[in-house]
């Protein structure tokens, strides 16, 4: 059964924030509109986009720390958007998520082993007397040494807290993690060391990760499958090789073309775009992405492309893929003269 | 090496506040001595019953056998008598048994009620939160001496009856300095991390959000212990304190209502000084804290 292959299953994922106004004139704010994506299980999902994109917020929404203003989660056959409090709180082990701001997301009175435990204890994943070994052990796995347990989060580096917060996820034996940008706050060669022990996590136990991030390069290095994010809407989904090897949405094609490469020989054919990111709030008609694109024609401004198979788990939405174009010209002239 | 710095380092975070505030003390000069005044009134607190050496309500009579009717002070009565021929140091002395309990206590009522409500409120926000700050506004605009009054004639003076209407007034203000710090504290994303890891909304207000406001909370549980000291003198001032318990606004309450203060000096010095020194002491040595509490007033 394909269904039971696939973990988690988003469709048409709506998170509106309504500002000023009242009633009908009320202002919706379109974070997330109409995002739809499966993910297999023990596969990695990158979900990239620049800052703005709604790709935290998809991140929070399936988790329901937003409410959901419309669409269906499912996540192993149970609908997390209709789910009770109290049942959602039964299911948080299996779903887990990791912050991106290591410093902030621990907090500063509690000392490590309880950081990590809390949970544990709270969902009883392990009968009590094994507890201390079990934090023990979940710590070792994440490259910590099992005496920090006594420790508080200040005492250490931005590295060793991002893998605190990776331990917390990790012992709840969870089934799926969101990564909400997880190495953006580190450097580089930090980031390389938290990749590779997420990978290796995954390997061990068989996690699947929603991997959010800006880094079109660490994306590269840890995805399966990968989801490009314009403006609340995803606009390129796909393979990871099909999509680093034939981008096609213009939008996509600038964000890869703007990855730096490490020879100094390399001339880089940059597409740089330009304008700003619209409002979420005032999004432009038709295609998003129509005001920065260099490819934009009259049917972009009118109609909103929807996702179509390009090739074989590559689908895009953008109107230069239109089968019907020709017969889109034609009804448009038909109109004209009639 | 390493070994001994970290475990320096790991004491130092447990113990930060207080260690920083012992720092502070030896800077501040006028907390140091806030802080041995504040040892010294316990020390009297604990052992009045055997520092006083009469009776609060015991008649004095000299060789004569007469009533010692408003002596100034004296070895036997050093600070003098009142116009029954009662001693003031015994009075002055047991009545700092009232002044602190009623601090104390009214104090800690105070800052767990207000501590609690001004946690629900910060960690709901919304309709939870606005219906809170109005109850708070309305507590805020009634007046403290005209409710007391009212309260003393409803119920029995006593001290009590004190402690209960300094603790009804004063919540609002902890509720409302705790939940604008609750505010910020449950926006930061390691609230969200609990949320995550499944721990209930009671959890994680007294887990992960009470920790980080204690300091502030400590603050003002000293702040609170002043004004509940003035409070109960200033009502003991006014006569409607509880008769029967030595207290020093109710010396200067007899002292004023017989007319005497004007003649006898001694009357109010004693039980003024004692009001004024305990005030000024418990001010410093939250003034210290504060420092320790809130960074920007650090002084490098």
């Amino acid at each position: 059964m394909e269904t039971n292959d696939n973990i988690l299953i988003v469709e048409n994922l709506k998170k509106y924030y309504y500002g000023g106004g009242i009633g009908k004139n009320r202002v919706a704010v379109k974070a997330v509109d109409d995002v739809s994506f499966k993910i297999k299980r023990g596969t990695t999902m990158g979900l990239v986009g620049e800052s703005g994109c709604g790709k935290t917020t998809v991140g929070r929404t399936i988790l329901r720390l937003h409410d959901v203003t419309g669409g269906k989660v499912t996540f192993k056959g149970k609908d997390l958007a209709k789910l009770s409090k109290k049942a959602l709180r039964k299911l948080r082990p299996e779903l887990q998520m990791i912050f991106q701001d290591p410093y902030s997301s621990l907090s500063p009175r509690m000392p490590v082993g309880e950081i990590i435990g809390e949970a544990v204890r709270e969902h009883k994943i392990v009968p009590p007397d094994q507890y201390r070994q079990h934090i023990m052990k979940v710590m070792r796995s994440c490259g910590l040494q099992p005496q920090y347990f006594s420790r508080y989060p200040h005492e250490f580096s931005g590295g060793q807290r991002q893998r605190i917060c990776i331990a917390r996820s990790v012992a709840l034996n969870p089934d799926f993690i969101i990564c909400d940008e997880p190495v953006s706050a580190l450097d580089v060669s930090i980031q390389a060391q938290i990749l590779n022990l997420m990978q290796d996590l995954q390997d061990e136990f068989g996690y699947t990760y929603l991997f959010i991030s800006h880094d079109l390069s660490v994306v590269e290095h840890i995805s399966d499958t990968i989801a490009v994010m314009y403006l609340g809407s995803i606009v390129e989904i796909g393979d990871k090789v099909s999509v680093f090897k034939n981008p096609s949405h213009p939008y996509t094609k600038a964000l890869l073309s703007a990855v730096p490469v490490a020879d100094p020989d390399h001339r880089m054919n940059r597409i740089v775009l330009e304008g700003d990111i619209p409002s979420p709030a005032n999004p432009p008609s038709g295609c998003k992405f129509r005001t920065r694109c260099p490819y934009a024609f009259d049917r972009c401004s009118v109609e909103v492309p929807k996702l179509q198979n390009i090739e074989d788990c590559h689908e895009v939405a953008c109107h230069l893929f239109d089968d019907d174009a020709a017969q889109y010209e034609a009804n448009k002239k038909g109109g004209i003269s009639a | 090496m390493m070994k001994t710095e970290t475990t320096l380092h790991r004491k130092a975070n447990t113990q930060s506040i207080f260690r920083l505030f012992l720092k502070n003390l030896r800077r501040d000069k006028l907390a140091l001595i806030g802080a041995i005044f504040i040892v010294f009134f316990l020390l009297v607190m604990i052992f009045a019953p055997q520092l006083a050496p009469h009776a609060p309500r015991d008649r004095h009579y000299n060789e004569a056998g007469k009533i010692r009717r408003l002596e100034p002070p004296s070895a036997a009565h050093p600070f003098g008598t009142t116009d029954v021929g009662r001693d003031i140091y015994s009075q002055v002395i047991l009545g700092t048994r009232t002044a602190i309990t009623v601090g104390l206590l009214a104090a800690f009522l105070v800052t767990l009620v207000g501590s609690i409500i001004g946690i629900v409120a910060g960690y709901y926000g919304g309709w939870v939160d606005t219906v809170i700050m109005r109850i708070v506004d309305f507590f805020y605009a009634i007046p403290f001496i005209p409710f007391v009054i009212v309260l003393a004639a409803v119920l029995r003076p006593s001290i009590w009856n004190i402690i209960l209407a300094v603790s009804l007034l004063s919540w609002r203000t902890v509720a409302r300095l705790v939940r604008s710090q609750v505010l910020s504290v449950a926006k930061r994303p390691y609230i969200k991390a609990g949320r995550v890891a499944g721990a209930s909304n009671a959890r994680l207000m007294f887990k992960y959000i009470l920790p980080n406001v204690i300091p502030l909370i400590m603050l003002e549980m000293a702040f609170m212990v002043n004004w509940a000291i003035t409070a109960e003198a200033s009502i003991a001032f006014l006569g409607f304190g509880d008769p029967n318990v030595p207290s020093w606004g109710q010396i200067l309450h007899t002292a004023f209502a017989t007319g005497n203060s004007r003649v006898a000096w001694w009357w109010i010095t004693a039980p003024g000084l004692a009001i004024i020194l305990l005030l000024l002491s418990i001010f410093y040595v939250a003034r210290a804290l504060e420092e320790v509490v809130d960074p920007r007033l650090r002084r490098r």
